[in-house]
């Protein structure tokens, strides 16, 4: 392993985002290469990390040489390494598409836009590596406040959309932050380590309880879980298709590990599973997700909106599989991360290229849309089919583990929901697969004036398939999504089965 | 009396709670969008005046900087003289976030001024009312 390789996992990023505003004052088309250069080093970099990890076990890296309760510590075990693939591979593969899309969408903007992308992929990198709660709350400001950028320069009304998830994020955060505060006056320490061996002798303290209530709840503005995900739809709609593709697929994930964290390393899982009734409201409340997320969406006609509940039901099935609290719905929860920052970024991306392409998000004008573009509907229609869960797609088997996670702790209301939102989220994708492969494609709307691409496209569909650097990442990801199902064996034997926290 | 007694001797924790209770009331209920992010910044602040009220100690404490420190110790250094430095500088960070998180809020307030012409929520949701019913 290279020997810093956990700093510069973060370091890299951060430092490339200023170095990439001065090469844009030089040369704007440079930045493009820069970014996916760095971020292409950040790939390796993981991968080196979680070959280590694999194979040595725990690295524990002191920044600056000082020694952990007193110094920040990386703390990284299989489950820091594992998600720390996930989201550098996206970051990767989403940047590499970003070129045609960002130049059309904000043509002056292009030096900024990378700029703060890279600030995005380090705070979110920052979250996952490090072992120190107050670092982790500085991490988690980084990437939200890239991401209310990011989101800002959008459609129309991306500004109050941001404004909004700016409010929203600001309360999770500043809730977090009190968690870590109350934390930090009854035990004195920061380090997550040294918390969870310092915190069980003061389980029944209500300072301690307090403190978890406002960690929990923090997280689950940030990972927009049921009752607070109000921001969610709106901003995800109306972000730049990069940005969106980038933000759905990892900022709601890594929100489910800092929970992951907290409920299972932080605090042990007998304080969050039998000593308060935490993983019952949790299951009841994803419950709720899976049911809202699939109905909502149902209702929509914009794409990106839609998939955007979807994303709300996804994370409830996250909670739900770390709620009951056994093996099975652990490693189901941790695989459905993984699955679903690839179905995720699969349509995304997808859905991108369809507005790159006819300028046009609803699904009404998606008639006969195979013609023209082929490769990205097959994507599509592979991303669609592992959201509902059909084998061998990735989907399949994570709500495989889920379910039987559920049925192992006798949750039969968890397990019957989860069906019940897998069939929704059916007639969901097989609404719009029908209407992409046998629409008519007369009953089209017709485009707005302005937006309209090409004139007589959408009565006379012909071949017109996105730009290869569009159509690559979202190929890629459609593989993935097809190939993961099959590698699931050996991703739990390798390395998910070594997350699942002691005492399961 | 007892209850005085118990809101008097945490009256810092009283007081950060009342504060952080009247941002959040603005960050929920008010309609001006300035509002918002005023009570936003009253809610941030009342964190930073909890965490720096955490480290101070009764006695006389004073400020973490060891007199006559250069070269040899003279004195050995007693934890009680000294408050914690700790949340301070942990604070120092967190008004670093809070400030960039304030800019970008008020940026946005900038562009959504000059969209819709007015910072009212209800307004601005009845000129959107308006763009959708067309």
């Amino acid at each position: 392993m290279i020997e810093n390789a956990p700093a510069l996992i973060v370091i890299l990023p951060l430092i490339a985002a200023p170095v990439n505003l001065i090469i844009g004052l030089w040369r704007k088309d440079l930045c493009y290469l820069f970014t996916v250069a760095t971020l292409s080093a950040c790939v390796l970099l993981s991968v080196d990390v979680l070959v280590t990890v694999i194979s040595n076990g725990v690295i524990t890296y002191k920044l600056g040489g000082w020694a952990p309760p007193w110094g920040i510590a990386y703390f990284i075990d299989h489950l820091n390494a594992f998600m720390l693939i996930i989201v550098s591979f996206i970051s990767l593969v989403v940047s590499v598409y970003s070129k045609k899309s960002i130049e059309k969408e904000l043509p002056d903007k292009v030096v900024h836009f990378y700029t703060v992308f890279l600030l995005l992929v380090s705070g979110l990198l920052g979250i996952l590596i490090t072992g120190d709660v107050f670092n982790l709350y500085v991490f988690l400001e980084i990437a939200s406040i890239a991401g209310y950028a990011l989101i800002a320069i959008g459609d129309d009304r991306a500004p109050l959309a941001s404004f909004n998830y700016v409010i929203m994020g600001t309360i999770g955060a500043c809730f977090y932050l009190l968690g870590v505060g109350y934390l930090y006056i009854s035990t004195g320490s920061l380090n997550m380590a040294d918390l969870s061996e310092l915190l069980p002798g003061m389980y029944n303290s209500r300072v301690v309880i307090g403190a978890f209530a406002f960690l929990m709840v923090g997280v689950a503005i940030k990972m927009a879980f049921f009752p607070l995900h109000k921001w969610l739809p709106d901003a995800y709609t109306h972000a730049p298709s990069t940005v969106s593709a980038f933000v759905a697929s990892t900022m709601t994930k890594v929100g489910a590990y800092v929970m992951i964290r907290i409920m299972f390393t932080v605090f042990k899982p007998y304080f969050s599973i039998e000593l308060i009734p935490a993983s019952a409201i949790l299951g009841w409340l994803a419950v709720a997700a899976m049911l809202f997320g699939c109905i909502r969406a149902i209702a929509q006609s914009d794409v990106k909106r839609m998939l955007s509940y979807i994303i709300i039901a996804e994370v409830g099935y996250i909670v739900m599989g770390l709620s009951v609290g056994n093996r099975m719905g652990f490693t189901g929860a941790v695989l459905h991360i993984l699955n679903d920052a690839f179905m995720m970024s699969c349509l995304f991306l997808a859905a991108g290229s369809i507005e790159y392409k006819t300028g046009t998000r609803s699904v009404h004008n998606f008639a006969q849309l195979y013609k023209k573009m082929p490769l990205t509907m097959a994507a599509f229609t592979i991303g669609g089919l592992s959201i509902v869960g059909i084998p061998p797609t990735c989907g399949f088997f994570s709500k495989w583990y889920l379910v039987l996670g559920a049925l192992e702790s006798q949750q039969w209301v968890f397990a019957a929901t989860l069906l019940i939102s897998s069939l929704l989220t059916a007639v969901i994708f097989f609404k719009i697969l029908v209407k992409i492969y046998f629409g008519d494609s007369s009953e089209n709307e017709p485009l707005p004036a302005g937006r309209q691409a090409r004139p007589l496209e959408s009565s006379t569909p012909v071949f017109d398939e996105a730009p290869l650097s569009m159509l690559l990442p979202t190929g890629i990801m459609a593989i993935g999504v097809l190939t993961l199902g099959f590698f699931s064996g050996k991703i739990i034997s390798n390395v998910i089965q070594f997350t699942v926290p002691g005492g399961f | 009396m007892e209850i005085m007694d118990f809101i008097i001797s945490k009256y810092n924790y009283w007081i950060y709670i009342i504060l952080m209770m009247i941002g959040f009331y603005a960050m929920i209920a008010k309609n001006n969008l300035v509002k918002k992010v005023v009570g936003m910044n009253i809610f941030q602040t009342a964190i930073i005046l909890f965490f720096v009220s955490t480290a101070s100690k009764k006695g006389g404490a004073t400020i973490p900087i060891i007199q006559y420190g250069h070269g040899e110790a003279t004195d050995i250094i007693n934890t009680a003289q000294y408050i914690n430095p700790l949340p301070h500088v942990l604070m120092l960070t967190a008004i670093v976030v809070m400030v960039s998180t304030f800019g970008v809020a008020i940026a946005l307030l900038i562009i959504i001024y000059r969209k819709y012409n007015t910072l009212e929520e209800d307004e601005i949701l009845n000129i959107l009312k308006m763009e959708d019913g067309k």
